[in-house]
């Protein structure tokens, strides 16, 4: 599914649009930035309450392209400045990392697989 | 080609800055997608540990025709046992580490994972060195 589709399952806020053409097909929800690292990510959009500029770091070594920050996490100037520059797009959500799960998960995304 | 780079202990908010170039400089060469991730990975992890529990560290890529060989030293606390901090799940990061999302004693074992050769030397309360190569054809 691309953004739009995406955003339709939950509504979020959506503060970067990467504008990259992306068909996603998997999720991922961790806190753990070293768990993400360990897994394939194309395709895949990232759920996270973590919120640091590292989230960021982790997502443009991992080609992640799309990042939901759960929990109304608000993401920092420095950061979106650092989404823009790798392209990355970022949803803001007031939604928990389990609901923001389900959703995705119901409307049609896989688990990512090691 | 080579590529150096100072590297900061403590300073999370530029952790990840010179993988980040490294990433930059090797997407030009059109090297593959899935080498092209390995050799990030491996370098941020790298990256993340010596900002992690260093004082002060260097990265050096030198890009060859068939490989990176990527050399980082750091000066710091080293590591007492090189065995255990090989194995999954064993760390010694601080609780600030942790809230950036590391510390969970998966760097290491992902740095093997993701290169052809690593190599691992340590002086404890001296320093850290290490070795990554990762081949451009499987």
């Amino acid at each position: 599914m691309n953004l739009q589709q995406l955003n339709l399952l939950f509504n979020g806020t959506i503060l970067m649009d990467g504008h990259i053409s992306s068909d996603y097909t998997k999720a991922f929800a961790s806190d753990l930035m070293s768990d993400v690292l360990r897994y394939r990510m194309e395709n895949t959009v990232l759920i996270t309450g973590l919120c640091t500029i590292q989230v960021l770091r982790t997502a443009e070594m991992s080609n992640i392209t799309c990042i939901i920050f759960a929990r109304g996490k608000r993401v920092t100037p420095d950061m979106l400045a650092l989404a823009k520059e790798h392209h990355i797009t970022i949803i803001e959500s007031e939604l928990t990392l389990f609901e923001l799960s389900g959703r995705l998960y119901q409307g049609g995304l896989k688990p990512v697989c090691q | 080609m080579r590529l150096h780079f100072e590297i900061e202990g403590g300073d999370f908010t530029a952790a990840g800055r010179a993988s980040s170039e490294v990433k930059k400089t090797l997407k030009q060469f059109h090297i593959a997608p899935e080498v092209l991730r390995k050799v990030a990975i491996a370098l941020y992890e790298a990256e993340m540990n010596v900002v992690s529990h260093a004082w002060s560290g260097t990265m050096d890529a030198e890009i060859l025709p068939d490989a990176i060989h990527v050399v980082m030293e750091d000066k710091g606390p080293g590591i007492e046992n090189i065995e255990r901090a090989m194995e999954e799940g064993f760390s010694t990061a601080t609780e600030e580490v942790r809230q950036m999302g590391f510390g969970a004693g998966m760097g290491l074992p992902n740095i093997r994972k993701n290169s052809d050769r690593m190599v691992l030397t340590s002086t404890p309360g001296v320093g850290t060195r290490l070795e990554i190569t990762v081949l451009f054809k499987a």
